[in-house]
């Protein structure tokens, strides 16, 4: 740490101000990164972040007055063409790559757009894009199209891509949101290799584990001011949430015991080649069950055979004391299964839509008047009952839901599914893309209607939240259910060390 | 007064009212221009002209919202018109009675139904993409129109069929009555029916869709088959109008469809877009090709300034977006 501290600064942000129509989007905030470090900028969705990264690579010019330092160098804004020239790279959460194009071009791009027209020899860059490769201590297939790699080996890409343009500063904007916890651990790995060769990166994040693990210091931000700069050293995932959100967060196991109430799920010995095999799982009314585990454990997959989107090989499902194979998702939501997506972006929600449309796309029978029409007037009254009881906070009704929030949208995937009055939820990674303190919002809402007696299935790799939010968890690995921990009995130290072994 | 203008967009949808303005725009440009303009026989005209292209503009509409196309669109009316022609041919031609008509209406409509059914059937099972489903669709159905004609005309249908393509009704054309009831059958099939909220939400996002418990095949199945019968309307239409079908009938159409779909607002991706505003665009389409038809100009130039004209409007568009996207960010 202390032979950091002499290292000189990388960037240096002094009083940068962004006012976007009446909003202070950035309120006259520093930041300074020194070459070489890791750093991390945390918030939650909306404080800021990645207006800062806009400000610095010229996408954004400040408000007069501020003071931006790049190198040494001092200026009072800069463009797009200037940042890059002096190192800076950005790796957005898109990629901002070509997917058509080979894994060598991508890497090659900035390099073969050259002022004057000119021929290309593909094999002429395949040396040094080797040798960039090397660098992160990787190996891919230079000849593969960009969209057969999985995102993970994408983001690669996109980092190599900045070596290529000589990046001393790396910003990476929420890099893990869609990768698995193994994937992640690499990508962790590669940012140590980047740091070490004296790269800065300033990792942008709001999973607080990995702020805490990569990171020598993090810069914490909230409604667009900084909150403050804290070595991560002795740095609690607790005191960083509170510092983000400005609230003390609940964590507290809350699980309790169900085993007296009647099964509403009763899977047995259910099997898909390749998928899963030997699932033998009861929800009980009015019960949270957790399910967890690496991702590829077969966790989605299980869930996608009970809302009829796959169909299993071999055993049996029984809802609610009837045998049950559903056909289609549309026969699993009519006897009564809602199923909450883990990807909320292209599955959850039809994003251009209104939240309207969004909201009673499930029960568009409901809405129907004696003639066979839809109701304006019926939509309306589902919509706002909904919005009022699960406490989201919209414009209006006809709104995009793609406006809304990550946590208000997903409180409108649970409006759509609740409206279908279903016995048994199944929550696919609900808290994805949803901040610190709207997960706690989440999570209430979630105790609330199993307190009604809903049963829930609650899917979800992090593993803190299966274990103070549900009642009991279950550990799936390899496509089969392996163990359950019982929350009271069990640490989180303890149920991590089970599954990352 | 900006409160009265928000209402009129409110009730008739964002894109209607600049067009109105529009087309307001245009035909006191031609009255001025030509005294002929305002005149009964040119609107009649102009209303007798409309509505075979408004019908194919309304099958040319529904794939469109959902994401897809259907190229088919003018081979399917012309195959229905045939179908026609051949029932009537086989009772007697000029001769034929109206039962002989009906039963001919309902196998045109069967013919295009079947056609648009199949494309459904491929794009919804298939996954294969509208624009090759439906390009395959419509050679196929003018090869197999032209093998059955030997590229000739039929003609020689009874006189009855005559008040379909020139008749009036309380003084309204008989084709734009049809094509007035349609396209009010459309706007309220999209606004508030079952499948009209599908086709809007396939349009979007078709794996949310169906997520979400919509049955997005069968959707998309109905979307191309009622694409199809409501192209048979209009091959019954010309069929009548025209006293003949050939293959080839009307092709020139294909384009002008998708022309006045996108002029109406319509969101080239899907998803989003209203009736009334196309209905509108196609009135302007046919003000502006009738009035320089009575200014003297030919017909090759009207279609020039058709696309002109669709420039300008997207233009225009992209410049309105930019001042409201300001306008929003000041407030």
């Amino acid at each position: 740490m202390d032979a950091s501290e002499t290292k000189p600064l990388a960037l240096r942000l002094g009083h940068v101000s962004k006012v976007f129509g009446g909003v202070r989007a950035l309120d006259d905030v520093s930041l300074d990164v020194r070459e070489g470090e890791v750093h991390c900028l945390a918030g939650e969705n909306g404080c800021g972040k990645s207006t800062i990264i806009k400000i610095v690579t010229g996408v954004y010019q400040p408000e007069p007055g501020a003071e931006i330092e790049i190198f040494g160098e001092r200026r009072e804004g800069i463009s797009p063409v200037q940042s890059r020239a002096r190192g800076i790279a950005v790796i957005w959460q898109d990629l901002a790559l070509f997917p058509h194009m080979s894994v060598a071009e991508n890497i090659a791009f900035d390099g073969l757009v050259g002022a004057r027209p000119r021929l290309v020899r593909t094999a002429r860059l395949r040396p040094a894009v080797e040798a960039v490769l090397t660098r992160l201590g990787v190996s891919l297939d230079l000849d593969a199209a960009l969209n057969t790699l999985p995102i993970a080996q994408r983001q690669i890409v996109a980092i190599a891509r900045a070596l290529m343009g000589r990046a001393r500063l790396v910003f990476m904007d929420e890099p893990t949101a869609s990768l698995t916890q193994s994937e992640t651990d690499r990508l962790l790995e590669i940012v140590r290799t980047l740091s070490a060769q004296g790269v800065a990166v300033v990792f942008v994040s709001h999973r607080l584990a990995e702020v805490l693990e990569i990171s020598e210091r993090v810069t914490v931000m909230r409604d667009g001011r900084i909150v403050g700069v804290f070595p991560t050293k002795g740095m609690t995932q607790a005191r960083l949430g509170e510092l983000m959100t400005g609230a003390t967060l609940e964590h507290a196991v809350s699980a309790r015991d169900r085993s007296g109430a009647p099964p509403v799920l009763d899977v047995s010995g259910l099997s898909r080649a390749g998928d899963f095999a030997d699932i033998d799982l009861t929800v009980r009314a009015g019960e949270v069950v957790g399910l967890t585990g690496l991702i590829g454990a077969g966790r989605t997959e299980l869930a996608h055979a009970l809302i009829g989107m796959t169909q299993p090989d071999r055993g049996t499902i029984r809802l609610n004391g009837k045998p049950f194979r559903p056909a289609s998702i549309r026969a699993a939501i009519r006897a009564g299964i809602a199923y909450v997506s883990e990807d909320r972006l292209s599955l959850g929600l039809i994003q251009p839509q209104s939240i309207a449309d969004n909201t009673v796309i499930s029960v568009l029978d409901r809405i129907r008047t004696p003639l066979g029409l839809l109701s304006e007037r019926r939509k309306a009254r589902i919509v706002d009952d909904w919005i009022a009881e699960l406490a989201v906070k919209i414009g209006h009704r006809e709104d995009a839901v793609s406006t809304l929030s990550g946590g208000n949208q997903q409180r409108v995937v649970l409006a759509k599914w609740l409206a279908t009055e279903p016995t048994l939820l199944i929550l696919d990674s609900p808290t994805v893309g949803v901040d610190v303190g709207a997960r706690a919002g989440i999570f209430q809402i979630v105790r609330r209607l199993a307190d009604q007696g809903l049963a829930i299935l609650l899917i979800s790799d992090e593993v803190s939240e299966v274990l103070f939010n549900a009642d009991r968890v279950l550990h799936m690995a390899g496509g089969r259910i392996i163990e359950s921990f019982d929350p009271h009995a069990t640490s989180i130290a303890q149920a991590e060390a089970r599954i990352y072994a | 007064m900006t409160g009265f203008y928000a209402q009129l967009q409110e009730r008739l949808g964002r894109e209607t009212v600049p067009l109105i303005g529009f087309l307001l725009l245009v035909v006191v440009g031609f009255a001025l221009a030509t005294p002929q303009f305002l005149t009964a026989a040119n609107f009649s005209s102009m209303a007798f002209q409309l509505p075979a292209l408004g019908l194919l503009t309304l099958a040319m509409l529904v794939p469109i919202l959902s994401g897809g196309l259907n190229l088919a669109i003018t081979a399917t009316a012309n195959i229905s018109g045939l179908t026609l022609a051949w029932t009537l041919i086989q009772f007697g031609g000029a001769e034929a009675g109206f039962g002989a008509f009906l039963l001919g209406v309902v196998l045109a409509l069967a013919a295009g139904g079947a056609a648009g059914c199949v494309m459904g059937l491929v794009v919804a099972y298939i996954g294969a993409h509208p624009i090759l489903v439906s390009l395959a669709m419509m050679i196929f159905l003018r090869g197999l129109g032209e093998f059955l004609t030997r590229g000739g005309d039929i003609s020689g249908f009874p006189d009855f069929m005559n008040t379909i393509g020139h008749g009036t009704l309380a003084g309204i054309p008989v084709p734009l009555i049809i094509f007035a009831v349609a396209a009010l059958v459309w706007h309220v099939m999209l606004k508030r029916t079952r499948h009209g909220f599908s086709v809007y939400m396939i349009g979007s996002n078709i794996q949310a869709a169906e997520y979400s418990g919509l049955h997005s095949k069968r959707t998309l199945t109905l979307i191309y088959t009622i694409s199809g019968m409501i192209c048979a309307i209009a091959g019954i239409l010309m069929a009548a109008r025209f006293n003949s079908v050939r293959v080839g009938h009307g092709e020139a159409l294909l384009l002008v469809t998708v022309l006045a779909c996108f002029l109406g607002g319509i969101d080239p991706f899907g998803g989003f877009g209203r009736v009334l505003p196309v209905v509108v665009a196609l009135v302007i389409l046919q003000v502006l090709s009738s009035g320089l038809n009575l200014l003297g100009a030919n017909q090759h130039l009207s279609t020039a300034v058709w696309g002109l004209f669709l420039i300008a409007v997207m233009a225009l568009r992209f410049v309105f977006a930019r001042l409201s996207e300001i306008r929003r960010r000041r407030e």
